[in-house]
């Protein structure tokens, strides 16, 4: 395996993005901003692959524009995924492994409030027997959340601490779209809303979108001191149902965990846009308990659609970049109650690195 | 560092048809993939990972259907990715299945893709209206069809040349048990004389609407040793350009010529005409093929209309493009770049039935999509790469 | 003023599925009042039935008619019902283990306040009124009554006309925006203007505006108003009758790059019969009365000869 580094990350969170939901004007910007951490341009990029989706957008080849935002001629490279920004980064890597190309700029977006997006999201149901119940994202996370607290894995006291930590942190965010954290014991006393889910356990509703660089070898060093190496990359998928899954685990993460190595991890950014989700990932990944949570705010306080998982991996290597830390690993998600999950492991060496 | 080498080893598809009443979106796909696998001589249970491919969300009124599909697809418990790049996305997918293993990630990957357009109506959900924009007033073909004046004005083409492209594939379907459209009658007159939907665009010159699956099995060098047959992997690439774009050349666009240039290049071929023993090319109008055939490099450009007309592309002439009946008979959009890429390995693999081209050593699996600016292409050959 | 215009769109399909014979057997029993599960390999009774054995991946095959009354695995209030759910006021998700069945299966409980739901509460099933074998023929679950339930069986659950497709209306609202610079180009429209931009890497100039240049990923910026009067790069005839059409056939579709721009606009040609049209026609913009203009290139009724010599070939033939 080659050695492949995150180079590169830049990152647009807002309530309502003023644009059009092909987001060009957005991404414009955040290639603007790669080239500029990179000194590259965009002929020094190998391979291109993005993530959005159509219904998000509401029409049919919603990604095919986005092209323009990097500017192709000469024609790239490129691909798209129907999936969240750290799968197509873990295509981008596909194609770095290859040996085909050494360098990668992957990005994604979505204009979420271009709809009703917990209704929107009911389209990923099956299509049979769930989605004409348009059974919302919140209520199935609701459902999951209160499997969990009657089979006392959890409680809302533990929920609500997640809850708290996040926006504490994010009010170091700039990107963060909702901060302030306060006491567990005040955003308990909150109102319910899809009980046992209160408006702070739910991610709020965030346009935007994220890019990120990839590099191998010497093609990272010369872009960075401290490359934030990729030493692991896994990701697994759980069945759909509600019913037969056991909602209080997740054995994709589980599995994607077995396949890296996590010792040594001091930051975990996970990708939890419900807080019980983020007690569920931490059971499965066994982090250790001096493993910083989030220190971002995570997606509770700011989760752009399709680009909110691979904002966890740059979040994740950013810190590395900075010598604050030396290993980290992002998390990503998809699917309804956490049934699609990435997990990608970044250090300061390229020791440990996966072969 | 090299690409690990990396086989098709086991090629499935559905009976397409315009509406597979009898099954799901899940039997669509597991007819496919159920026919690979036994092909392949594996089962689910052998398979590391999962690539699924498929056009717009709307065709279906699924948003990532594969989360859904996930389980009936033997994918729960594994890897799986969805790629979806327009038209091409049947090409781009095998190639992402292939990069799983060229990478060295996985030993075995199994890859579907599929269309279900009974579903919903396709020209809906191609041009849904938006607000501002003028209303689509010419439908699908009325896309491409100006593109083709353009390439007829250009080349000086004879007028028939897409009938000839038309019957001839039409007449290939009839040896594929797979195919859409079987109609015996098909000849050149008959295409002349059918409507003229979107002038120069005639009825007969056009691909039909399918419902249909393709899937593909493809393994590591370790594995590909107990195949008796596999379709080694030569060369694969991605090329895309904008939609639109000021002097954007449509009708032999830059994306095409860089992708054909680097493929084959890769593959060690200098003559395409002279090593490509067969070419399945994603045509889903007649005139697409001599377009194609001079953007690729079988024909000098302008002369790519000649190639067709002196029959050097029927299933014994010099060059067989499309033997399987092509887009032109079967297109269930999101499976039909995997289908011309799975032919292709057919061919190789001296597996393609009754439209097998004797001997075929090397052939081209192609794809595009979007207006003419997503490009997918591989080359597979039945010896292993030398480079 | 917000950069840019936004309209509400509705995208909305009645979507024909086909079933396939599991999930078809679980609705033809539906539609007969019973609910049917599937067997797994591993001896469970799943409802809805898998398409699919989690274990072995065969087709599920035996089938098993569970209880339509069963208990509570968990449930969430629905404070805010989206559009389409089974109650459009405050009601419960819950996942019900049906009596007979091994997991649960998610639908809508019909209780008028919070404090009436909980974990482990009984539950039947309330059918619809008619029904026609969807999901939806179960109307939601309700809470037990005492003595048994009401079973929907009217007829004997049989094989003969299964339900083999199910329709699925799926209507979905956005507010769809243009991106600024497509908003100038439409406000342009709406005062009889058509506005392009320079591409300040390339200078070509976009009609309409783009937010990236395609060729160099540099949005457009200095403002040209162009020419209403184009050449016809290349065209079709359509003649093919098609859903929401709102001209006769046949008439002609036309590329037409208006003098000072650099990519041409695809828009309609009247004003001459379309076996006249041309490659290389000269035609003008004939807009629609000024009271119906609007934020359209619509208001462009269509475009029409002017008149004049067509121009050479070799003046347009790289915009092909």
């Amino acid at each position: 395996m080659r050695d492949v580094a995150v180079v590169g990350f830049a990152q647009r969170q807002m309530p309502e993005f003023d644009g059009s939901p092909t987001c060009v004007e957005l991404l414009v910007p955040l290639l603007a901003e790669c080239y500029e951490q990179t000194g590259w341009t965009r002929r020094d990029v190998g391979f291109w692959c993005s993530g959005s989706s159509d219904y998000l957008a509401g029409r049919s080849f919603s990604f095919v524009q986005a092209v323009d935002a990097i500017g192709v001629i000469p024609p790239v490279n490129e691909s798209h995924v129907e999936m969240d920004l750290a799968w197509a980064m873990y295509e981008a890597w596909l194609k770095i492994q290859t040996g085909e190309v050494d360098t990668a700029l992957v990005y994604a977006f979505g204009k979420s409030s271009a709809g009703v997006l917990r209704r929107s999201l009911s389209l990923q149901l099956e299509p049979y027997t769930m989605t004409p119940l348009w059974p919302d994202t919140v209520s199935l996370a609701a459902l999951q959340a209160r499997v969990g607290i009657d089979a006392g894995v959890w409680d809302e006291a533990a929920m609500a601490e997640v809850a708290n930590r996040s926006l504490t942190d994010a009010e170091k965010n700039e990107h963060s779209i909702r901060k302030g954290g306060s006491s567990v014991e005040e955003l308990l006393a909150r109102p319910m809303y899809a009980d046992p889910l209160r408006k702070h356990d739910c991610s709020p509703v965030t346009d935007g979108a994220a890019a990120l660089v990839l590099a191998a070898g010497d093609r990272a060093r010369d872009v960075r001191e401290r490359p934030a190496w990729i030493s692991g990359l896994s990701h697994f998928i759980d069945p759909m149902s509600m019913g037969t899954r056991d909602l209080t685990r997740s054995p994709s993460t589980a599995r994607a965990a077995a396949d890296v190595d996590l010792s040594g991890v001091e930051v975990a950014e996970l990708h939890a846009p419900f807080s019980h989700q983020e007690l569920i990932l931490r059971r499965e990944l066994g982090l250790a308990d001096d493993v910083r949570v989030n220190p971002s705010g995570g997606a509770l306080t700011s989760n752009p659609m399709f680009s909110g998982g691979g904002i966890r991996i740059g979040e994740a290597a950013a810190r590395i970049w900075s010598g604050e830390i030396e290993r980290a690993v992002g998390h990503a998600t998809s699917g309804p109650a956490l049934q699609q999950n990435l997990l990608c492991v970044l250090g300061s060496t390229t020791e440990g690195a996966r072969n | 560092m090299a690409k690990q080498p990396a086989a098709v080893v086991g090629v499935g598809q559905t009976h397409h048809r315009a509406k597979r009443e009898d099954v799901s979106m899940a039997g669509l796909c597991r007819e496919a993939m159920d026919r690979a696998l036994a092909d392949a001589h594996m089962s689910l249970d052998d398979i590391d990972a999962i690539v699924v491919g498929k056009a717009p969300d709307l065709f279906e009124g699924v948003m990532m259907p594969e989360l859904f599909l996930a389980e009936s697809l033997g994918a729960a418990g594994k890897p799986l990715l969805r790629v979806h790049t327009a038209g091409s996305v049947g090409g781009s997918t095998a190639i992402v299945a292939s990069s799983l293993v060229q990478a060295g990630v996985h030993k075995r990957v199994l890859t579907v893709s599929f269309e279900k357009q009974s579903e919903s109506n396709a020209m809906w959900a191609l041009s849904v209206p938006l607000p501002f924009n003028m209303p689509v007033h010419a439908g699908a073909g009325g896309y491409f069809a100006p593109h083709v004046r353009s390439y007829i004005r250009r080349s000086e083409a004879p007028t028939h040349v897409g009938a000839i492209v038309a019957a001839k594939d039409r007449q290939n379907a009839l040896k594929n048990p797979y195919a859409h459209l079987k109609n015996p009658d098909t000849t050149v007159e008959s295409v002349l004389a059918s409507q003229m939907l979107w002038d120069p665009i005639r009825y007969d010159e056009t691909c039909p609407s399918s419902d249909g699956a393709c899937a593909l099995v493809i393994v590591d060098e370790d594995v590909a040793a107990a195949s008796p047959n596999p379709a080694w992997i030569h060369g694969t690439v991605m090329r895309s350009e904008a939609t639109t774009a000021a002097e954007r050349d449509q009708v032999n666009p830059q994306a095409s010529r860089d992708a054909a240039a680097a493929l084959w290049k890769q593959a060690g071929i200098t003559s395409p005409v002279d090593e490509i023993d067969a070419a399945e090319i994603y045509v889903p109008f007649s005139w697409f093929e001599p377009m194609w055939l001079e953007s690729l490099g079988f024909a000098e450009v302008g002369a790519g209309w000649r190639l067709t007309e002196s029959g050097a592309t029927a299933m014994d002439g010099r060059i067989p493009v499309n033997c399987s009946g092509g887009v032109l008979s079967s297109n269930p959009i999101g499976a039909s770049g995997m289908l011309r890429f799975g032919e292709a390995a057919l061919q190789v693999r001296g597996a393609a039935g009754d439209h097998q081209v004797d001997g075929a050593r090397r052939a081209l699996g192609h794809a595009y999509g979007g207006g003419s600016q997503f490009f997918a292409m591989w080359v597979v050959g039945s010896e292993k790469p030398t480079n | 003023m917000t950069r840019s215009l936004s309209a509400p769109v509705t995208v909305a399909f009645d979507y024909t599925r086909s079933t396939g014979p599991v999930l078809g057997r679980f609705l033809t029993g539906l539609r007969d009042g019973r609910v049917i599960g599937g067997r797994t390999s591993e001896g469970k009774v799943v409802v809805p039935p898998p398409e699919f054995d989690p274990v072995t991946h065969d087709p599920v095959a035996e089938f098993v008619e569970v209880a339509p009354t069963g208990t509570v695995a968990s449930w969430t209030w629905v404070p805010e019902p989206v559009k389409d759910q089974p109650f459009d006021r405050p009601f419960a998700f819950v996942l019900v283990t049906l009596d007979g069945a091994d997991v649960p299966m998610l639908h809508a409980l019909d209780v008028s306040s919070v404090g009436e739901v909980s974990t482990g509460m009984r539950v039947q099933v309330r059918w619809a009124e008619e029904r026609v074998g969807s999901i939806t023929d179960i109307a939601c679950f309700e809470p037990a009554t005492d003595g048994g339930f009401e079973t929907g069986a009217s007829a004997p659950s049989s094989t003969i006309d299964p339900v083999t497709g199910v329709i699925v209306p799926v209507s979905l609202d956005y507010l769809y925006a243009a991106s600024p610079e497509e908003s100038a180009f439409y406000r342009g429209l709406n005062e009889g203007r058509i506005v392009g931009q320079r591409c300040p890497t390339c200078q070509k100039v976009y009609v309409p505006p783009r937010s990236a240049c395609p060729t160099d990923g540099t949005p457009t910026a200095e403002e040209v108003e162009v020419s209403q009067t184009g050449t016809i790069t290349t065209f079709c005839i359509v003649n093919v009758p098609f859903l929401g059409q709102k001209i006769t056939p046949p008439y002609v579709s036309a590329y037409v790059l208006l003098d000072g721009a650099d990519i041409a606009v695809l828009h309609l040609i009247l004003g001459v019969p379309a076996a006249e049209v041309r490659m290389g026609m000269r035609v003008k913009a004939v807009w629609k009365p000024r009271e119906e203009w609007t934020y359209s290139l619509e208001n462009i009724d269509h475009f029409e000869p002017t008149g004049d010599p067509d121009a050479d070939y070799d003046a347009y033939k790289h915009h092909l």
